[in-house]
């Protein structure tokens, strides 16, 4: 039982190895192809829902090759999975089996390179989630990079891939690099790669300089990973051009990736050598609340469609890192039930954009305002995912507000919220005008156009029906969020509070990895009635959804209603000087940033 | 002096991120992410380094003679590969840029978007 | 953002960034003061453990070999990415290549390279197969052997043979060998898992003689499958990028 550890992430790396042997077999039957990808990729969440329900009462440590530690000095790598790690994995794996199930028809051709390189992404995944080593974190980091860069590349035709992904490798790569930075200097002061070994280590030397400047390294490349500002701008470039199938595992749960290795690298690591809670917990608060905002902005401008739901990630993003920057069990529980319901209902939203792209041949919203009336069931898993994507209960992100709003400072929450409404409202205002013809399409803008013409090529389009395997994924997804925010009802909050408590007690972690021992933590934080729910989060998700509406028909009817809605050329440009697509733009960004943060921290701690 | 090694290190990666930033040729960028990617083989084996220290490779001398850190050696090759790898790729990328558009300028490709 | 000021930007950035890195590595131990546990305990305990006196190649194939399978698909995936984009590429363009110097002449082969090249292929292919093969003793091992056989192969294109290198990698033989090193090292792990043993534990016996290929247990296995690999990957990564450029006059080379 506790080889299902090593077996989710090597098999899926096993499959991809066999299928690149016989090339030349699969390449003539790629049904089987498809077929041997979805059944790894549905093992796999199997096999880490088996790992979640282990670790329901308590975390599980796994050594690789049999060095199990002694004395508090681990000399071999360690799997150690919490119900949040185990969690996110199984998120990722979902997503994995629902891209592929709908790239089953949606690619007219595709190598077996695709079905591989996405199973390695999916091992690099499950890797990135369970391991509990710094070093081994960085290489299943890499290990996702790689097959994310080849992937964004995958259709090199056209200019939008290729820059995308130059500008995606570029970003990310200097970010890891930074990050292996990082772990060489902790590496350097403790002589230890085991997180639980570097925490002990990091414990006994308080705030010192090493730990303070490793942690900042360490961070840059999740922070990256995370697109958080000003490490943002790559995400837009690269999402936008990737694959469909490819961008729903990419804002689904790549960039979450990012914020849960900070969430893990900061209790497990740094909690305890660090201190000074209450000054990171402001910055982090208010780089996520900025780069929330930036990507509500970015969001509503675009008319893109995929791009429009790559800004809104970028929002939710860092939205979600105010929620971790709070450094307290309700706000990592909020922001962990969030990127649950922020997963599943964004892959629901790329996958229709994907089958609107299959049907109709562009993601282009001016042109296809009411060109999506045929699509009947898509537009309902579409607008059924925004409402979702705004907090409207019973989708899962309603849960999250309850904890928020408990956890938060006020002027944080109130931005949030409003980001929150700005992004699905744009959302809705694509998903009304394309699929139901509501209003007047946005205004035009001939550089956008250009990017939504450049998307054809990557599907056949002109079908006249959506093929079973593309619209069951998507509607699956939507109702999985439904479903798992129902499960809120019957207690999935007691069970994330706990594991919260769990993942933020560097103490316990220690013990449970380099002394085998185990810990109990009590938990009774909120809400503290009867029921699951607290009816500040059902009121704050109607709202939100109330509000998101309002948003999109306002801007869909504007004309009608005389609102003095412009376009600010002004501001359009500088905004699109910011948004560049020239990486040494992003990359003078991403230092300028880093010093910043750096200089803050530094005077923070100190 | 014992901190020379690591001022090495930091002048490295800032000669390498300039040369990104301040580049018009992808092959000359992506030479320079090689360049910043060194930085942290410096900075790997500077750390693993003691001071008396020979190789760790016990074939021909005693076993409890005073070596280095192998555990940074076998990073410093895991990081090599990585590297190489992300390399190649990105050099694809670069040939294909040349190949469909001309040009090897990044400011050019982002132009070309419109 | 215009170059001056970016560079400006950048500037800024960077004389904070390195303010910064500076005071954080300012609070090492100090070169050649290595503290710290890891390598202590591992440079004592490596040979009894393991039979093996490379120590560097103990940790990369037994104390860390679970890191070392996630880079050996990282080069997996580098070279499969490598071909999506070139292959696509490649396919499109079955015309006739374009003379891009046509005003030039081409200057003929030198047979004492050619005969050089020829003369050392070879040796290097035998080194790099040595090399790769005792990972346990030498500071060498899968990786580094894998380059050097490859490095071999290219070689062939430097004396002048393309057409010989073409045949010798043909696309189907090196992306199988490729993955049968990546597969054979993962599962190598698999079949300690289904032997009941943790992942990645060895599970063949070893030897008495420390640093013998035999006496290593799994060392020399995984060495070997990475050496596949490696090589494929190199030749595929070379070949591609030869080919996307590589002028191929019919008849003259």
């Amino acid at each position: 039982m506790d080889q299902l550890f090593a077996l989710a992430v090597t098999v899926p790396l096993a499959v991809a190895a066999g299928i690149c042997a016989v090339r030349p077999f699969f390449d003539r039957r790629r049904w089987l192809l498809d077929l041997a990808a979805i059944v790894t990729a549905a093992s796999v969440v199997v096999m880490l829902a088996f790992i979640m329900v282990r670790v329901r009462g308590g975390d599980q440590v796994y050594w690789f090759a049999g060095f199990r530690p002694s004395h508090g000095v681990a000399i071999g790598i360690d799997f150690e999975a919490g119900s949040l790690s185990a969690g996110l994995a199984t998120v990722g794996a979902v997503l994995v089996t629902a891209a592929m199930t709908f790239s089953w028809r949606y690619f007219e051709r595709v190598a077996t390179y695709y079905h591989a390189l996405m199973l390695i992404f999916l091992a690099g995944m499950t890797g990135f989630c369970l391991t509990g080593d710094i070093f081994d974190l960085f290489v299943w980091f890499e290990l996702m990079g790689v097959a994310a860069y080849a992937l964004t590349a995958y259709r090199p035709e056209e200019r939008g891939p290729l820059q995308g992904a130059l500008n995606f490798a570029m970003s990310n790569s200097i970010g890891a690099y930074f990050s292996l930075s990082g772990i060489a200097l902790i590496y350097g002061g403790s002589g230890a790669l085991n997180m639980a070994q570097i925490g002990a280590w990091a414990s006994r030397h308080p705030s010192s300089r090493l730990v303070v400047v490793a942690f900042l390294l360490i961070l840059a490349g999740l922070l990256v990973k995370a697109a958080i500002l000003p490490f943002h701008f790559w995400l837009a470039d690269a999402h936008a051009v990737a694959p469909t199938p490819v961008c729903v595992l990419f804002s689904g749960v790549m960039v979450e990736l990012g914020l849960y290795g900070i969430a893990r690298v900061y209790w497990s690591m740094f909690s305890g050598g660090l201190g000074h809670q209450q000054g990171l917990s402001r910055l982090l608060l208010a780089v996520g609340v900025a780069t929330g905002v930036v990507g509500a902005l970015f969001c509503f401008r675009e008319r893109h469609l995929k791009r429009l739901l790559a800004f809104s990630t970028i929002s939710h993003s860092g939205i979600l890192l105010a929620g971790i920057g709070l450094l307290t069990p309700l706000g990592l529980t909020g922001a962990a039930v969030y990127i649950i319901g922020h997963a599943l209902v964004k892959g629901a939203l790329f996958l229709c954009a994907g089958i609107v792209l299959h049907r109709l041949g562009t993601v282009d919203e001016v042109r296809l305002h009411g060109q999506g009336r045929p699509l009947r069931v898509t537009g309902l898993v579409f607008i059924v995912a925004s409402l979702g994507l705004a907090g409207m209960p019973p989708a899962a992100t309603f849960l999250a507000e309850g904890w928020f709003d408990e956890a938060a400072p006020g002027w944080a929450l109130a931005i949030a919220l409003a980001c929150a409404v700005v992004t699905s409202g744009a959302v809705l205002r694509a998903g009304l005008g394309v699929f139901y013809g509501l209003g007047d399409p946005p205004f035009e803008d001939p550089r956008q156009a250009q990017e939504a013409a450049e998307e054809t090529g990557e599907t056949e389009t002109g079908r006249h029906r959506t093929p079973l395997t593309m619209i069951v994924p998507a509607a699956m997804l939507a109702g999985a969020a439904i479903a798992v925010g129902c499960l809120g009802f019957t207690g999935l909050g007691t069970a994330v509070q706990a594991a919260a408590v769990r993942f933020q007690d560097q103490r316990a972690y220690i013990a449970t990895v380099l002394h085998g021992a185990r810990v109990s933590h009590p938990v009774a934080l909120y809400p503290p009635g009867p029921a699951d729910v607290s009816p500040v989060a059902v009121a704050t998700g109607l709202a939100l959804a109330a509000g998101s509406v309002a948003f999109a028909l306002l801007t869909l009817y504007r004309r009608r209603l005389r609102l003095p809605i412009r376009r600010w050329p002004r501001a359009t440009a500088i905004a699109e000087g910011f948004q560049s697509g020239v990486i040494n733009d992003y990359v003078a960004w991403l230092v300028l940033g880093l010093a910043c943060l750096g200089g803050l921290i530094a005077l923070i701690v100190r | 002096m014992q901190i020379f090694p690591f001022i090495i290190v930091v002048w490295i990666v800032a000669i390498g991120l300039y040369g990104i930033v301040t580049s018009r040729h992808l092959v000359h960028q992506i030479i320079c992410l090689i360049v910043v990617q060194s930085s942290t083989y410096v900075l790997l084996l500077g750390v693993g380094y003691l001071n008396g220290g020979t190789a760790p490779y016990f074939f021909d001398i005693p076993l409890h003679t005073r070596v280095v850190d192998p555990v940074v050696q076998a990073l410093a090759l895991t990081d090599v590969v990585v590297e190489a790898a992300v390399t190649a790729l990105l050099l694809s990328f670069a040939i294909q840029a040349h190949k469909r558009f001309g040009t090897l300028d990044p400011q050019e490709l982002a132009s070309l978007r419109g | 953002m215009t170059p001056a000021a970016r560079r400006w930007v950048f500037l800024a950035g960077a004389v904070g960034l390195a303010a910064f890195y500076l005071f954080g590595l300012s609070g090492l131990p100090g070169f050649g003061h290595y503290p710290g546990p890891y390598g202590f305990i591992i440079s004592r305990v490596a040979v009894p453990q393991t039979n093996a006196t490379g120590v560097v190649s103990a940790v990369n194939f037994e104390y860390r070999g679970f890191d070392t399978v996630g880079e050996e698909f990282i080069l997996f995936a580098a070279a499969a990415g490598m071909a999506v984009v070139l292959r696509q590429l490649r396919g499109e363009h079955e015309g006739p290549p374009v003379d891009e110097a046509a005003d030039r002449d081409l200057p003929p082969g030198s047979e004492a390279v050619r005969m050089v090249a020829l003369l050392f292929t070879g040796p290097i292919v035998l080194i790099g197969w040595w090399l790769a093969s005792h990972a346990q003793a030498n500071p060498s091992g899968g990786f580094q052997g894998g380059v050097v056989i490859a490095t071999g192969f290219v070689l062939l294109y430097l004396s002048g043979e393309f057409r010989v290198f073409k045949r010798l990698s043909p696309a189907d033989v090196t992306d199988a060998v490729e993955a049968v090193g990546a597969g054979g090292f993962v599962g190598t792990g698999l079949v300690a898992v289904a032997l009941h043993l943790p992942y990645l534990q060895n599970f063949l016996p070893r030897g008495t003689v420390p640093g013998a290929v035999s006496s290593s247990g799994t060392i020399a296995l995984i060495s070997f499958f990475v050496g596949l690999e490696v090589t494929a990957a190199f030749i595929i990564v070379a070949g591609e990028l030869l080919r996307q450029t590589l002028l191929v006059r019919g008849g003259e080379r």
